[in-house]
C-alpha cells in the first residue's frame, strides 16, 4: 500500500505548481496524469516529425513572476522570450500595426484616427489602473466577505485599501469596468472601428460572450495584466513551446522529491467518514493520502470523480450550474515555408507578432451570433502566430509552425456532438479565412492539427473546451470563483482542495491558482509557508 | 486615404533641420524626443551653454507638440481650457498657460499663440489632441495637430536680437517679450516670437519645413560674427533649470498620464498660482481649484540653493527633524548663479522662504561613493534672470 502526504489530480501547470510548492515544504507528493504526457493545456507535442506544437495555450505572459522565481523555473529550463507586437488586417488590404515602439504605434493608430492615437495613452493608463488593482489580488486567497475570521477581515481590509488607493474617480470607473462590455469600454476611448476591433479581441478570447456582452471588459485584464521581465502587458513564447512551462514546473517538483506519474487516470476520489483518504485509479489501484488536490474543474471533480452522496447537495447543484462554455478552437499547422501576407510585405517585423483578422466590432458580434446559433463563426476571429519567427526550436530551419486560435467555436454543433465531418468543415472555414490575408498559405501546409471543443475536452479534459476552466464573468470571480463557499481552495470534504483555473484568479497560464491552493494546504497542515504571497511595485 | 504605412521603417524620424544638425553634430550624440531625434550636444556641452549665456545659441525645437485651434468659438474654447485670464492675449501675442483636468490637476503647460481673433496655436510638451477634442464639445472650433507641419528653432542669448537684425528682419528689435511677428524670408513667411525656455533674451522662429534648411544656413551666416553656435538638449536643460522653469514628466506628472492618481499636482502646487484666475467664471478645473484655494494645496514646488557644489540629483528632501518631506526633481551646478541649484516638490507646510531644508546627496569621486546632507535655502524667483530678457529694444549684447 502506497501512502503520500498529498495527491494532485492532473498534471497541468496548476496541478504541477501546487505539487512543487507542497514538495518544497517537505510533503511526499504524487501527481497523477491520465495522458501519457504532462502539461494539460500547457503542452507541446510532436505530431508531425520535427515539428513541435504548442497544442493548446501558445503564448506566455501571465505566469506569475513570483512563481517563476521562487520555483527557479529558469534553472529548470524555462526561457520566456517576448515577441514583437501584432497586427489587425483590414478588409481593404491595409493593416493596423501594433508596434512595440510606442511612438511608431501611436503614429500607426494615427493613420486611422489622430485622436485615437492620443487617446491610446489614456486607454493604457486606465487599463493599467485596473491591472494594478487585480494584480494585487492574484497571489492571495480571496477573502470571504461574510466571514468574521481575523484572516478574512485582514484580507478584506487589504482589498479595500488597494481599492481605495485608486482614488475617487477611478473607484467609480472600476465598478463600471467590471460590468461593461468591451465594445462600450473601447467606445469611451476610440472612434475608429479598426482601432476598436484591434483591441476588442482581448475582451472575448476564450469567452462565450460577444463584444457587446456585459462583463467582457474585465476579460481584457487576462490579456494585459501579465508581463515579460517587467514589461507590463508584454507577451512571449516559452522557448520550445508551452510544454516547456509544464516541464520546468515538473522538474522543480521532482527536484524537491515530488513524483509525477503519467498514464495514470484517476477513477475516483476516495472519501471515508467525511474526509478524503486518497484516490482510486481507473485500473483499480488505490493510492492513499489525507490530502487530495484536484486541478480539474468542479464539474469533473465533483460530478465525475466523486460519489455525489459524499457531497452536500448545494455543491452538486452549483457544480452543475457552473458556467463553463466552450467558445474556441485551435489549429496547429506545419508549414513548408513562410507564408506571405501581402498587407505586410516580405521581411516585415510584425510577421513575428500576433495577427488578427476582424477589423470591426460588427464582424465580432456577427461571429458571436454564429456561436449562439450553434455553429462555428463563418467569419471567425483568429489570433494567428508564427512562433518559428522567434523560436528556432519548433521546426526545421526554413520551415515554420503556425498557431491559430479560433473563435467562436461552440461545444456542440447545432445541439449535437461534433463529427469528423464538422471538424473538416471547420478547418475549411479557418483555412479560407487565413487565405484571405495570405493567398499562398494553403499551398505550404504539411500537416494540421485541428482541435474543436470536442478534442479539447477529450484530450485535455477542458469541459466543453473552455480554455479558462470556467467563464471569467463577474459572477464567477474572486470570492465567487468557482462558486460561493468554495473560493478558498478547500473542497466540501475535509482534505479535498481545488487548485485549477476554475479557482481564483482564473485561467491563463498564470499558475497562481495552483500556488494559492498549495498555500492553503500548508496553512491547514501547519507546515512552513513555501508559497510567495502578495504583490507590490510601489 | 490613410497616411503611408512605411513610417515604421524609420522608427525615430528626422526633423526638417536634420541635414544641418547632423553635419554639426561632431559628437554624434542624439536623444529621442518623441518621434524625432535631436542633438544632445554638438561639440561640447559647456561651450554650448556658454554660447547661450554669453553670445547666442540655436536649438532645434521642431519636435515640440503644436496644435492649431481655429473657428468662431476658438477664443471661448481656449479661455475655458486654460486657468489664466486671456483677455489681454490680443492677436500677435503669446501667453504662457497651464491647463488642468476636472480635478484641477495639471495636464500640461505651454505657450498659446494668438494669430487672429479666432486662430491660435498651442505648443506643449505632451500630445493633447485627445484632451483638446474631448473638451471642445459644444464649441464651434477646428482643432488639429500641426507638429510636423512647422519647423522651429529657438535662438537664445544676448546677441540673438543682433543676429536676427543681421539676418535682415527689419524692426525685430521692437518685438516685446511674448510678442510675435511675421517677416518675409527667402520667399517664405518666417514667424518670430520673443519666447523661449532659457530665461534669457531669445526668440523662437517658426517656418514651413521646406524652408528649414535655408533658414538654418542664413542664420549661421548672419550669426558668424555674433558667436552663434548650435546647442543641444543638455545645454537647454541647464538653462531652463536656471530659469526655474518646470518640465512635464520631470518636475510634474501630467494628470492624464498618472496611473497612480495621487501623483499629480495642481497649478498652486507647481508655483503657478499666478496663472490661475479664479475670478474667471468658467474654466476646466475651476471648482476643484476654488476648493483647493480654500483648504490649501498639498505640495509646494520650491527652488533650492543647495550648500556645497554637488548636484542634488534625485535627492530626498528633509525637514530639520530628518523627516522626508519631498524630493528633488531637477538639479545642477549653475555657472551663472555659481551655486548648486535644484527644483523640488515638498509637502506643505514646508518650503516657505527661509525654511531650513536638507537634501541627502550621494556622489561619487573616483569610484568611491560619498553621502552628505546639504543645507538648502528656499529661493524666491528664478536662479538667473538677466534684465535684458525684458528690455525692448534689447541691448545689442
Amino acid at each position: 500500500m502506497t501512502r503520500y502526504d498529498a495527491i494532485v489530480v492532473g498534471a497541468g501547470h496548476n496541478g504541477l505548481t501546487s505539487a512543487a510548492f507542497l514538495a518544497r515544504a517537505g510533503l511526499r507528493v504524487l501527481v497523477l496524469e491520465r495522458n501519457p504526457y504532462i502539461g494539460g493545456a500547457t503542452v507541446s507535442r510532436e505530431l508531425h516529425p520535427n515539428w513541435i506544437y504548442s497544442n493548446c495555450s501558445y503564448v506566455c505572459s501571465l505566469l506569475r513572476p513570483e512563481i517563476y522565481r521562487s520555483l527557479e523555473l529558469g534553472r529548470h529550463g524555462l526561457q520566456v522570450v517576448p515577441y514583437g507586437g501584432g497586427v489587425t488586417f483590414t478588409r481593404d488590404g491595409d493593416v493596423l500595426g501594433g508596434y512595440v515602439d510606442k511612438d511608431v504605434k501611436r503614429r500607426e493608430i494615427a493613420r486611422f484616427s489622430r485622436q485615437d492615437a492620443d487617446a491610446y495613452l489614456r486607454y493604457g493608463r486606465d487599463v493599467m489602473r485596473q491591472c494594478r488593482l487585480v494584480r494585487a489580488l492574484l497571489m492571495r486567497t480571496p477573502p470571504d466577505p461574510t466571514s468574521l475570521r481575523p484572516r478574512d477581515l485582514r484580507e478584506l481590509v487589504h482589498v479595500a485599501s488597494e481599492f481605495g488607493k485608486l482614488g475617487e474617480a477611478a473607484i467609480y470607473d472600476t465598478l463600471r469596468f467590471y460590468m461593461m462590455s468591451i465594445a462600450d469600454y473601447l467606445g469611451e476611448y476610440f472612434e475608429s472601428d479598426v482601432v476598436k476591433a484591434n483591441f476588442a479581441g482581448s475582451g472575448i478570447i476564450g469567452t462565450a460572450l460577444g463584444v457587446q456582452s456585459p462583463g467582457t471588459a474585465y476579460v481584457l485584464l487576462h490579456h494585459y495584466m501579465g508581463e515579460v521581465d517587467g514589461q507590463m502587458g508584454a507577451w512571449g513564447f516559452a522557448r520550445g513551446g508551452m510544454g516547456a512551462v509544464a516541464k520546468a514546473i515538473a522538474s522543480a517538483c521532482t527536484a524537491s522529491g515530488g513524483e509525477v506519474r503519467v498514464d495514470a487516470p484517476v477513477g475516483r476520489i476516495l472519501v471515508r467518514r467525511g474526509r478524503v483518504t486518497g484516490v482510486a485509479l481507473a485500473n483499480g489501484d488505490e493510492v492513499f493520502a489525507p490530502v487530495v488536490l484536484s486541478a480539474l474543474d468542479p464539474k469533473r471533480t465533483f460530478l465525475g470523480l466523486m460519489d455525489q452522496a459524499d457531497l452536500p447537495p448545494e455543491i452538486v447543484k452549483r457544480a452543475r450550474d457552473f458556467k463553463i462554455r466552450g467558445s474556441s478552437g485551435k489549429l496547429n499547422i506545419a508549414l513548408d515555408g513562410l507564408p506571405s501576407f501581402p498587407a505586410l510585405g516580405p521581411g516585415h517585423p510584425l510577421l513575428a507578432g500576433d495577427m488578427h483578422v476582424l477589423d470591426s466590432l460588427e464582424r465580432f458580434e456577427k461571429a458571436y451570433d454564429d456561436w449562439k446559433a450553434g455553429t462555428w463563426s463563418k467569419d471567425p476571429y483568429l489570433d494567428l502566430l508564427i512562433p518559428t519567427m522567434t523560436d528556432p526550436t519548433m521546426a526545421p530551419p526554413g520551415k515554420h509552425y503556425m498557431s491559430v486560435f479560433v473563435q467562436y467555436v461552440p461545444p456542440k454543433v447545432e445541439g449535437r456532438d461534433w463529427t469528423d465531418a464538422d471538424r473538416d468543415a471547420f478547418r475549411r472555414t479557418v483555412f479560407q479565412q487565413i487565405s484571405r490575408y495570405s493567398p499562398d498559405f494553403e499551398r505550404l501546409v504539411l500537416h494540421a492539427e485541428v482541435r474543436t471543443p470536442r478534442e479539447l475536452e477529450a484530450e485535455v479534459g477542458l469541459t466543453e473546451g473552455n480554455i479558462f476552466q470556467g467563464e471569467l464573468t463577474f459572477d464567477q470571480l474572486l470570492f465567487n470563483r468557482p462558486f460561493p463557499g468554495l473560493a478558498q481552495y478547500r473542497g466540501p470534504v475535509r482534505g479535498l482542495y481545488l487548485c485549477g483555473s476554475a479557482t481564483h484568479p482564473g485561467g491563463g497560464v498564470m499558475a497562481a491558482p495552483g500556488a494559492n491552493a498549495a498555500r492553503e494546504v500548508l496553512l491547514d497542515l501547519r507546515r512552513p509557508a513555501t508559497v510567495p504571497e502578495g504583490w507590490s511595485d510601489d | 486615404m490613410r497616411p503611408a504605412r512605411e513610417h515604421y521603417r524609420e522608427v525615430v524620424q528626422r526633423t526638417p533641420f536634420h541635414s544641418r544638425t547632423a553635419a554639426a553634430n561632431a559628437l554624434n550624440l542624439w536623444h529621442r524626443w518623441r518621434d524625432y531625434t535631436v542633438a544632445d550636444a554638438y561639440v561640447d556641452v559647456g561651450l554650448e551653454y556658454v554660447a547661450l549665456r554669453n553670445a547666442c545659441a540655436v536649438f532645434d525645437l521642431s519636435p515640440m507638440t503644436k496644435h492649431r485651434i481655429s473657428g468662431p468659438d476658438a477664443a471661448a474654447f481656449v479661455d475655458r481650457l486654460v486657468t489664466r485670464d486671456l483677455t489681454r492675449l490680443r492677436p500677435g501675442r503669446v501667453g504662457y498657460c497651464v491647463w488642468c483636468d476636472d480635478r484641477g490637476q495639471v495636464i500640461d503647460d505651454g505657450t498659446l499663440f494668438r494669430f487672429a481673433d479666432d486662430e491660435f496655436r498651442l505648443c506643449s510638451q505632451e500630445r493633447q489632441l485627445d484632451w483638446l477634442l474631448r473638451s471642445s464639445l459644444g464649441f464651434d472650433v477646428a482643432i488639429r495637430e500641426e507638429t510636423a507641419e512647422v519647423a522651429a528653432l529657438a535662438l537664445q542669448g544676448p546677441t540673438s536680437c543682433a543676429v536676427l537684425a543681421a539676418l535682415g528682419l527689419e524692426g525685430v528689435a521692437g518685438l516685446a517679450p511674448f510678442a510675435m511677428r511675421s517677416f518675409p524670408f527667402a520667399g517664405a513667411e518666417l514667424l518670430v516670437s520673443r519666447t523661449g525656455f532659457t530665461g534669457d533674451l531669445g526668440y523662437e522662429l517658426w517656418i514651413a519645413p521646406a524652408h528649414a534648411e535655408a533658414l538654418w544656413d542664413a542664420l549661421f551666416a548672419a550669426g558668424a560674427a555674433y558667436g552663434l553656435k548650435p546647442m543641444g538638449t543638455h545645454a537647454l536643460e541647464m538653462s531652463r533649470i536656471e530659469a526655474g522653469f518646470i518640465q512635464a514628466g520631470v518636475d510634474f506628472l501630467p494628470a492624464d498620464h498618472a496611473v497612480r492618481t495621487d501623483r499629480t499636482r495642481s497649478p498652486f502646487e507647481l508655483d503657478l498660482g499666478w496663472l490661475v484666475d479664479l475670478s474667471k467664471p468658467n474654466f476646466t478645473g475651476r471648482r476643484a481649484l476654488l476648493e483647493e484655494s480654500r483648504i490649501g494645496p498639498r505640495y509646494r514646488l520650491v527652488r533650492l540653493d543647495v550648500e556645497g557644489n554637488k548636484p542634488a540629483r534625485d535627492a530626498y528632501v528633509y525637514d530639520d527633524k530628518r523627516n522626508v518631506i519631498g524630493a528633488v526633481t531637477s538639479s545642477m551646478w549653475s555657472p551663472m548663479a555659481k551655486a548648486s541649484i535644484a527644483l523640488a516638490s515638498v509637502r506643505q507646510p514646508w518650503g516657505r522662504p527661509g525654511d531650513e531644508l536638507w537634501a541627502e546627496i550621494y556622489y561619487q569621486k573616483e569610484l568611491k561613493w560619498n553621502r552628505f546632507n546639504a543645507r538648502c535655502r528656499v529661493v524666491e524667483g528664478a536662479f538667473y534672470q538677466p534684465p535684458r530678457r525684458r528690455a525692448t529694444p534689447p541691448p545689442p549684447w
